[in-house]
C-alpha cells in the first residue's frame, strides 16, 4: 500500500514535465499541468511517506504486482524496491519540498517571461523528485545507482538551466565532474560489495563474513562518494558555486533536499555494516566538527547572499554528521543512549534543515527579484517594501541559528543532549566525542552572528541603491504563488519547534528501521539476515521520548511565544502615538544609506579572527595629500579548497601535458614525418645488431 | 510553590538593586556620595512613563528586540536556581535552553541595532555578535564540568554544588570554572573590563552603542533585562562559588541575596579599580575563560 502510493508519485513526477513540451513556448498552460502533476505526486508520497512511519505493520509490500523483479541472477529476490522508516522519513522532504518548490516556480520563473529555460527546468524538476524517491526506496544496487544518476543528472541540467551566464555555466561543470568522482567511488563500492557479500541486494553485511580491510574499503569508498554529494567539508568544493548560480528554487531543493541524499545513503550504509570501529566514528565526527565550524566562518565571510546560504549548508551538514557519528560510537560502544540521539539529532536536522534552508533560498530568491541584486551590501531596507518576505526570511533566520522556540533548535539539542552524556559520571571514562560540544556551541553563536548580519543588512535599514532615496522605491513584494510555500516551510518550523512531542515517533520508527537490522547483526555474529529482526529487539531500544525533555521543550517554546506576544501587543498598546525621526545616532544631522554599517564591516571582526582559514584578500588603498583622489577597497575570500587546491592543481596538470602539445600541431607533413619516424624505428628493429657491429670492425 | 513564588519575586525585583549596589559602590572608591541605591528603580519607572521616540528607518524589528529580550531573559532565569531551592522549571537538557535562551535575546538585540541604520549601532551589534562566539564555548566547557560532577543535565541539579566537593579532587577544576564564569559574566552583563556601560558616546562600547537609539518605554525594558542578565548570570556563578546551604528556606533565601549583593559590591570594586580593555584586547581575556573551563575539564577527566 505505502509503496504503491511512493511508485504512483514516482511515476506521476517523472512524467510532470512531459506534456509541457508539446505545447506552445509561452503558454502558462505548461506550467500549470507540471505543477498540478507534482502536486497530486506529492500528496501521493506525502501520505504514503506518513502511512510507512506511522503505520509500521503496512510498510510490508506492495499491494499491486507491480513487474519490478528482475532476473533472479542479479540477486533480486529481495526485491528491487521496498520500504521502510528510514527511506519514509526521507521520502518526506523530498515530496513536500518538490511541491512547494514547483508552486514557487509559478510566480518566479513563469513560463510567459522565461519561454526558453521554463520548460526544461520542469521536465528535470520532476524527474530529479522522481530519481530521489526511487533511490530513496531501492533495496538492490541496480535500482539505487539508477535513482542516484538519474537526479544527479537532472541537478546538472538545473543548476545549468540559465547556460547563457558563464557563472551558471562553470558552476554546472564543476558540479558534474564533482559528481561523476562521487558516482565512480560508488561504483566501486558496489564492485566491492558484490565481492564480498555475494549479491548485489542491499542487506545487512554479517560481521564474520568480510575482512577489515574489504570493509574499511567500502566505509571510505561510500564516505568519499555520498560526502561529495552531501557536502561534507573538504569534499564541498561544488557546492557554493552551484547552489548561488541555480534558480533561487531550485537551490532550495539542491540545498534543502539532494544534499540529504548523500546523508540518507552515508547512514543507511553505515547501519548495515558491522559495527564501526572507533576510527570510522572519529573520522565522521571530526568532518562533522571541521565542516561545520569552517562552513560558517566561510559563510560570514561571503558578500553574494546565495555563496552564504550554500557554506550554511556545509555547516549544517556538519551537524548532522556530528549526530551521525555520535550514533556510529553509540553501536560500536554499545550504548544506546548515544545511539538513539545521535541518530535522532542526525535524522530530525535533516528533516529541519530541509525546512529552514528552503524557506531561506525562497525568501533569498523573493529579496533577490525585488533587489535586483545579489550582493548583500548593495541591499537593504527591503523589510518596508517587502514585509512578508522580510517576516518570513526572519523567521527561517531564527530557525538556522539554533533558537528557540524554533525547529532549528530541538534538533541542535537533541545533538546536544547526547554529546553531553558522553561526559559520563566521576570515575568513568570520557569519550573524545565531549569536545565537540564547544565547538557546536560556536557554531551556534557563528551562525547567529551570521544570520544577523544577513537579516539586519539586506532587510532592516534604508536602502544602499544608489537610485533610491531612503525609504526605497520601487522595490515590489513578491505575489502570493511564492509566499504561500514560504510561509508553509515557516509553518512547519514553528511546528516542529513548538510541539516537538509530534517527530518523536517518526523518529523513533525511523530509528528503528534502520538500527534493528544493525543490532542484530552487530550483536551476534550468527544471525545475519534480516528476518531475525524481532519486535523484541526493536523494543529493547529506548525511545526519543523518554531521553530528551520534548514535552516540556515543547511547553517552554509555546510559552515564550505566547508571552513575546502578549508584551508585543501590550507595548503596541501602550505606546500607540509615535513621534518619527531621522536616526539620532548620537547627534548625526543628516543620517544617509552610504553612512550605514555594510555587511563586510559587520563580519569584519569574526573573519580577522578566523583570517587564518579564511585567508581574504583584500585590495586596501592608500590614502594620499590633503585631497585623495576616489578609490575602491576590496575583499575577497576564496573557497579553500576549489580555489586554493584544486584549481592550482588542475592548473599545474593542464601546464605538464600542454609540454606534449608542440607534438599536435595539426600539419598534416607532421603527422606523415611521424610516421616516417616510426616506420624507420621499426625497421631498425630488424637490423641484427649483434652481427652488424663485429662485421663492422672486422672490415 | 511558594519557593517558586519566592523565585520569581526575587527575579523580578532584585535586579535593579544590583545596578545601584554596583554604582554606590563604584561612587564610593570614588569619593562621592553616588546616587541612592533605588536609583535604578526609578529610572525604569520614569522611562515607562515616557512617549515613545522612534528613527524613521526603523521596522517593527526595532521595538520587538527589547520585548523578546525581557522575554528571554526572564525565562532563562526561571531556569536557575536560586538560593537553596531548586528552578521552578527543570528538565533534563535545560542548560541548552539557557545558553540558547540568551542567544535569543542577543539575536533579537543586535537585529534591532542594525534596524536604525546607523554605523556606530553596527559597531556595537558586531562585536556583541563576534565575542559571544568566544564566551559560549566558555561557558559550555563549564557546562561539562558541571555535568560530570553531579551527572545530571537540569542547571536545577548541577548547580547547587554540594559543599563535599571542595575536598575532593574537584576543587581545581571548579576553581579554573569560577574564573572562567567571571569572565563571562563580566563580558555577558557588558561590565568592565570587556565593556564599559557608563559611556555613552564612544566608538570604543559594546552594548551602549546598540542601543543608542532606543528610548523611553523600550530603554527602560533594556535598562531592566540587562540588569536581569548580571543577575541570573550572578546567580549562576555564585552557586558554583559560594555553594553554602544553611539547611533553612528562609535563611538560605536571605544568604542568597546577600551573596548577590557581595557580588554586585565585588563588581564595583573590579569596576573602580581597572581600566576597560583596548577593544583589540578583549578577544584575549575571553579566550582566557575558553582556556579556565577547558583546562577546569581536562583536569577533572585527566
Amino acid at each position: 500500500m505505502t509503496l504503491d502510493l511512493i511508485l504512483i508519485a514516482m511515476a506521476l513526477s517523472a512524467v510532470s514535465g512531459l506534456p509541457g513540451l508539446f505545447m506552445a513556448r509561452g503558454s502558462a498552460w505548461a506550467q500549470r499541468i507540471a505543477v498540478i502533476l507534482i502536486c497530486a505526486a506529492s500528496l501521493a508520497g506525502l501520505s504514503g511517506a506518513f502511512l510507512g512511519l506511522l503505520v509500521p505493520g503496512i510498510a510490508a509490500g506492495s499491494a499491486f504486482p507491480w513487474p519490478l523483479a528482475g532476473p533472479p541472477s542479479l540477486g533480486t529476490e529481495g526485491g528491487l524496491v521496498g520500504i521502510d522508516g528510514l527511506s519514509s522519513f526521507f521520502l518526506v522532504p523530498v515530496f513536500l519540498v518538490g511541491c512547494l518548490g514547483s508552486i514557487y516556480g509559478l510566480g518566479y520563473w513563469p513560463q510567459a517571461h522565461r519561454p526558453a529555460s521554463a520548460r526544461r527546468l520542469q521536465l528535470f524538476w520532476g524527474l530529479l523528485v522522481a530519481g530521489m524517491a526511487l533511490l530513496l526506496v531501492a533495496k538492490h544496487a541496480l535500482t539505487f545507482i539508477l535513482g542516484w544518476e538519474v537526479m544527479a543528472l537532472s541537478s546538472f541540467f538545473l543548476i545549468a538551466v540559465e547556460d547563457r551566464e558563464s557563472e551558471s555555466r562553470k558552476a554546472g561543470f564543476i558540479y558534474l565532474i564533482a559528481t561523476h568522482i562521487g558516482s565512480l567511488s560508488i561504483f566501486a563500492m558496489f564492485a566491492l560489495w558484490k565481492w564480498t557479500t555475494g549479491s548485489f541486494a542491499l542487506g545487512p553485511i554479517s560481521a564474520g563474513v568480510a575482512g577489515m580491510g574489504a570493509l574499511s574499503a567500502l566505509f571510505f569508498l561510500a564516505l568519499m562518494g555520498f560526502g561529495l554529494k552531501a557536502g561534507i567539508m573538504p569534499l564541498h568544493f561544488w557546492l557554493p558555486g552551484a547552489h548561488a548560480n541555480a534558480p533561487s528554487h531550485v537551490s532550495a531543493m539542491l540545498s534543502g533536499v539532494v544534499l540529504k541524499m548523500g546523508v540518507y545513503a552515508l547512514v543507511r550504509f553505515v547501519f548495515l555494516m558491522p559495527e564501526a570501529p572507533p576510527s570510522w566514528c572519529g573520522a565522521v565526527l571530526g568532518l562533522g566538527m571541521i565542516g561545520g565550524l569552517l562552513g560558517v566562518v566561510f559563510a560570514i565571510a561571503q558578500h553574494d547572499l546565495k555563496r552564504l546560504l550554500a557554506y550554511h549548508s556545509i555547516e549544517n551538514i556538519g551537524i548532522i554528521m556530528m549526530g551521525l557519528g555520535l550514533a556510529m560510537l553509540g553501536r560500536s560502544a554499545h550504548r544506546a543512549d548515544w545511539l538513539v540521539l545521535g541518530l535522532a539529532g542526525c535524522l530530525l536536522h535533516v528533516w529541519n534543515h530541509g525546512l529552514f534552508k528552503s524557506l531561506l533560498f525562497l525568501g533569498a530568491g523573493s529579496a533577490i527579484r525585488g533587489a535586483r541584486k545579489r550582493r548583500i551590501d548593495l541591499m537593504g531596507g527591503l523589510a518596508k517594501s517587502m514585509p512578508w518576505t522580510a517576516a518570513l526570511f526572519l523567521a527561517g533566520a531564527v530557525a538556522i541559528c539554533g533558537l528557540p522556540p524554533l525547529n532549528g533548535f530541538v534538533s541542535e539539542l537533541l545533538v546536544y543532549l547526547g554529546l553531553f552524556r558522553t561526559v559520563g559520571l566521576p570515575g568513568e571514562p570520557v569519550s573524545a566525542a565531549v569536545v565537540a560540544a564547544p565547538v557546536l556551541a560556536m557554531i551556534g553563536a557563528l551562525a547567529l552572528a551570521c544570520f544577523v548580519k544577513v537579516y539586519g543588512i539586506a532587510f532592516l535599514g534604508s536602502s544602499r541603491r544608489p537610485d533610491s532615496g531612503p525609504l526605497s522605491g520601487g522595490v515590489r513584494e513578491s505575489p502570493a504563488s511564492m509566499l504561500a510555500p514560504m510561509s508553509v516551510l515557516a509553518l512547519c518550523c514553528a511546528l516542529i519547534g513548538c510541539v516537538p512531542a509530534l517527530v518523536g515517533p517518526l523518529l523513533d520508527a525511523a530509528i528503528g528501521s534502520v538500527v534493528a537490522i544493525g543490532y542484530v547483526v552487530g550483536g551476534a555474529a550468527g544471525a545475519v539476515n534480516t528476518a531475525a529482526v524481532s519486535p523484541a529487539t526493536l523494543g529493547e531500544l529506548p525511545r526519543i521520548a523518554d531521553l530528551a525533555p520534548l514535552r516540556p521543550i515543547g511547553l517552554v517554546s509555546g510559552i515564550l511565544l505566547v508571552t513575546i506576544v502578549c508584551l508585543a501587543a501590550f507595548q503596541w498598546l501602550r505606546s500607540r502615538r509615535v513621534r518619527r525621526v531621522p536616526t539620532w545616532d548620537c547627534g548625526y544631522a543628516a543620517p544617509g544609506p552610504r553612512m550605514q554599517y555594510t555587511a563586510s564591516s559587520f563580519a569584519r571582526t569574526i573573519t580577522a579572527m578566523f583570517a587564518w582559514a579564511l585567508r581574504p584578500r583584500e585590495s586596501v588603498p592608500r590614502i594620499e595629500g590633503a585631497f585623495p583622489a576616489p578609490s575602491r577597497l576590496e575583499s575577497h575570500v576564496d573557497d579553500a579548497v576549489l580555489d586554493g587546491l584544486i584549481l592550482p592543481a588542475a592548473r599545474g596538470t593542464a601546464r605538464l601535458f600542454g609540454w606534449f602539445r608542440r607534438f599536435q600541431r595539426g600539419l598534416a607533413q607532421q603527422y606523415i614525418l611521424y610516421i616516417l619516424v616510426i616506420l624507420v624505428l621499426l625497421l631498425c628493429t630488424l637490423i641484427p645488431f649483434g652481427d652488424l657491429i663485429p662485421r663492422i670492425f672486422s672490415r | 510553590m511558594i519557593d517558586t513564588i519566592a523565585h520569581i519575586a526575587l527575579l523580578v525585583l532584585l535586579p535593579p538593586l544590583l545596578l545601584g549596589t554596583i554604582d554606590k559602590t563604584k561612587a564610593r572608591f570614588a569619593g562621592r556620595v553616588g546616587a541612592p541605591l533605588l536609583q535604578p528603580y526609578f529610572d525604569i519607572l520614569k522611562l515607562a512613563r515616557k512617549g515613545l521616540v522612534l528613527s524613521a528607518t526603523t521596522t517593527w524589528a526595532f521595538r520587538m528586540g527589547p520585548v523578546i529580550t525581557l522575554v528571554a531573559v526572564a525565562a532563562a532565569g526561571l531556569l536557575v536556581p536560586f538560593g537553596g531551592s531548586g528552578a521552578p522549571i527543570g528538565f533534563s537538557g535545560d542548560l541548552i535552553l539557557f545558553a540558547y535562551l540568551f542567544g535569543l535575546a542577543r539575536f533579537f538585540t543586535t537585529t534591532a541595532a542594525l534596524d536604525t541604520g546607523s554605523a556606530f549601532e553596527g559597531m556595537g551589534a558586531s562585536r556583541e555578535a563576534a565575542f559571544s562566539c568566544l564566551t559560549e564555548p566558555a561557558l559550555f566547557c563549564a557546562f561539562l564540568v558541571l555535568a560530570r560532577l553531579s551527572g545530571s543535565l537540569s542547571l536545577g541539579e548541577m548547580l547547587p554544588v554540594p559543599s563535599g566537593w571542595s575536598f575532593s579532587g574537584a576543587a581545581a577544576p571548579l576553581i579554573l570554572i569560577s574564573l572562567g564564569l567571571v569572565v563571562i559574566l563580566l563580558a555577558e552583563a557588558c561590565r568592565i573590563p570587556v565593556d564599559d556601560p557608563n559611556t555613552h558616546l564612544e566608538l570604543t562600547m559594546i552594548h551602549e552603542a546598540m542601543i543608542l537609539d532606543h528610548g523611553g518605554p523600550l530603554l527602560g525594558m533594556i535598562l531592566y533585562s540587562s540588569s536581569m542578565k548580571l543577575f541570573v548570570l550572578g546567580a549562576v556563578l555564585m552557586s558554583v562559588i559560594a555553594p553554602f546551604h544553611t539547611g533553612t528556606a528562609y535563611l538560605d533565601w536571605a544568604l542568597f541575596v546577600g551573596e548577590m549583593l557581595a557580588l554586585a559590591v565585588a563588581i564595583g570594586a573590579l569596576e573602580s579599580l581597572t581600566a576597560r580593555l583596548k577593544m583589540r584586547r578583549v578577544p584575549y581575556l575571553l579566550v582566557s575563560a575558553i582556556l579556565f573551563c577547558g583546562s577546569g575539564f581536562v583536569l577533572l577527566v585527566r
